[in-house]
């Protein structure tokens, strides 16, 4: 499994430059110790099919991006996301819980304790990366919140200003972006509030100032920039719902039995190599979360 | 015309030809430099598969352009471009079947069957074949009257390269380049279909 953790690293960091350096210097010591200890003495990965999950470079994972309220070309998200303002920034909070409110990005990071994992990104284009995310188990966030019997699902949703995303006035997606989960798929300890990735802060591409990784679902369910979060009774409509219901299904686990329309989801290629690799049931995270979908058809619950 | 045949084929068709070139060197040196992004596969596949459809769109230009502009010698150019196309659409072809499905035949069949997008590219490449064999002056001699008729399936070619390029792109993507390359096209079949009736009706 993919989870380390690195339980010194505390969450009043998050605002601290000079800690971060310091975690920086740490986590290329980290990096090192990984990469002595998991990978063969060369980059044997680019041309074979085994399963080395070496950390994709910071710059390709902060250069291919899709996030469409800055354009829909990869390399927009970088260009044009710069002009995103995340401080101040807060999130609104509602629906079935008993502290509904809007709350400070500081409050609501405050008594969270940052963490190390690295998980697996596949994104349902048929591409993959491997990333360390500095995050804290949304649960921990849901559980202040006091969500009632009534929750059943978890609503997201990203920032939608014109004024800061371009893409907004040309009406590409119906905006905002909205995503959601199942209540046990949020509660999972797997699912990630990230806040910082290779150490560093959320670059504004990545989806700062806070977004969601869920990594056993295909990229596009792992919503960013959040500044809304609801409990809700019935399942949320997602925006890629609304665009094609028949492409992008509301549970969207990594599945490659269950083709896209238009391409296989056997294969992915992890950004770096050449050849495509097999893609593995919930991205390799099924010994974690097969079980919340017993009995369900997963052809069906796509 | 400004330049005699004679200079027209010593000089520009050996330019035309290597800036022809150009797109291929261009993702080569892209290749050393490492800077196609950091999906260099994707980024080939795509720019081969994109300029392929661009000398098609170059190739069906040239009978508009002799006809509309009395440029007679643009046609001294329109072998080249077909078979540029038909370069460019083979290196797509290859790209994809090595790194994509890396030489898995099997999967490649599947892929053709059930994706109608793969399919019409599949189609369109297959179509090139026989315009491309049959693109020497000796084949055009042996082949005759027939031989005009055959590389009338550029017609088509044209039309599943589009739809191959259209259906691509999934929901999320955005249309508007397809859309382009489509108005193009129907820009330059449009020109024949009026070409087609102008003449009938001077005929009458």
């Amino acid at each position: 499994m993919l989870i380390k953790r690195a339980n010194d690293l505390r969450d009043h960091d998050v605002t601290d430059y000079a800690l971060y350096q310091k975690r920086r210097e740490f986590l290329k010591l980290l990096g090192g110790a990984t990469l002595l200890s998991t990978s063969s003495p060369s980059r044997a990965g680019l041309f074979s099919n085994d399963n080395n999950d070496e950390i994709t470079p910071f710059s390709d994972a902060s250069s291919y991006n899709n996030f469409y309220e800055f354009g829909s070309s990869k390399s927009d998200p970088k260009r044009f996301a710069q002009s995103l303002k995340i401080k101040p920034w807060s999130v609104t909070v509602d629906g079935a819980c008993a502290k509904a409110g809007t709350y400070n990005l500081e409050d609501l990071l405050g008594p969270q304790t940052i963490e190390e994992r690295i998980y697996r990104l596949r994104c349902v284009e048929g591409w993959s990366m491997v990333i360390p995310w500095n995050g804290f188990p949304l649960a921990n966030l849901l559980k202040r919140f006091e969500p009632s019997s009534k929750a059943k699902f978890v609503r997201f949703e990203t920032l939608s200003d014109p004024a800061q995303m371009p893409q907004l006035k040309d009406e590409l997606l119906p905006w905002p972006y909205v995503e959601g989960l199942r209540m046990d798929e949020a509660m999972h300890p797997l699912t990630l509030i990230a806040t910082g990735m290779y150490g560093k802060h959320l670059p504004k591409q990545n989806g700062a100032p806070l977004r969601l990784v869920v990594p056993w679902k295909y990229g596009f369910k792992s919503i960013k920039s959040i500044v809304r979060i609801s409990f809700v009774e019935q399942a949320p409509r997602t925006i890629w719902q609304k665009v094609a219901a028949d492409e992008y299904g509301f549970y969207a686990n990594v599945n490659p039995a269950v083709s896209h329309k238009r391409w296989s989801q056997k294969k992915e290629r992890r950004l770096g190599e050449f050849f495509k690799r097999d893609t593995q049931a919930f991205n390799g995270y099924a010994e974690q979360v097969a079980s919340l979908y017993k009995g369900m058809d997963l052809r069906v619950n796509f | 015309m400004l330049i005699s045949d004679e200079s027209f084929s010593r000089f520009i068709k050996p330019l035309v030809f290597a800036v022809s070139l150009l797109p291929v060197l261009a993702l080569i040196m892209g290749l050393i430099h490492d800077n196609l992004g950091a999906n260099p596969v994707e980024s080939l596949i795509r720019n081969t598969g994109d300029w392929a459809l661009r000398f098609l769109l170059i190739t069906l230009a040239i009978s508009p352009l002799r006809r509309r502009l009395a440029w007679v010698q643009a046609l001294k150019l329109r072998r080249m471009f077909g078979l540029f196309s038909f370069f460019y659409a083979s290196l797509h072809v290859l790209l994809y079947t090595v790194l994509d499905q890396a030489l898995d035949w099997e999967e490649v069949v599947q892929d053709i069957l059930e994706r109608p997008f793969i399919l019409m590219g599949f189609l369109a490449f297959l179509f090139m074949l026989p315009l491309a064999i049959t693109s020497t002056r000796a084949m055009m001699r042996r082949l005759g009257a027939k031989w005009k008729k055959l590389h009338q399936l550029i017609y088509l070619i044209i039309i599943l390269a589009l739809l191959h390029f259209w259906w691509m792109k999934d929901a999320k993507a955005d249309i508007s380049e397809p859309l382009w390359y489509a108005a193009l096209a129907t820009l330059l079949l449009g020109e024949r279909v009026f070409n087609v009736w102008q003449s009938r009706a001077t005929r009458v």
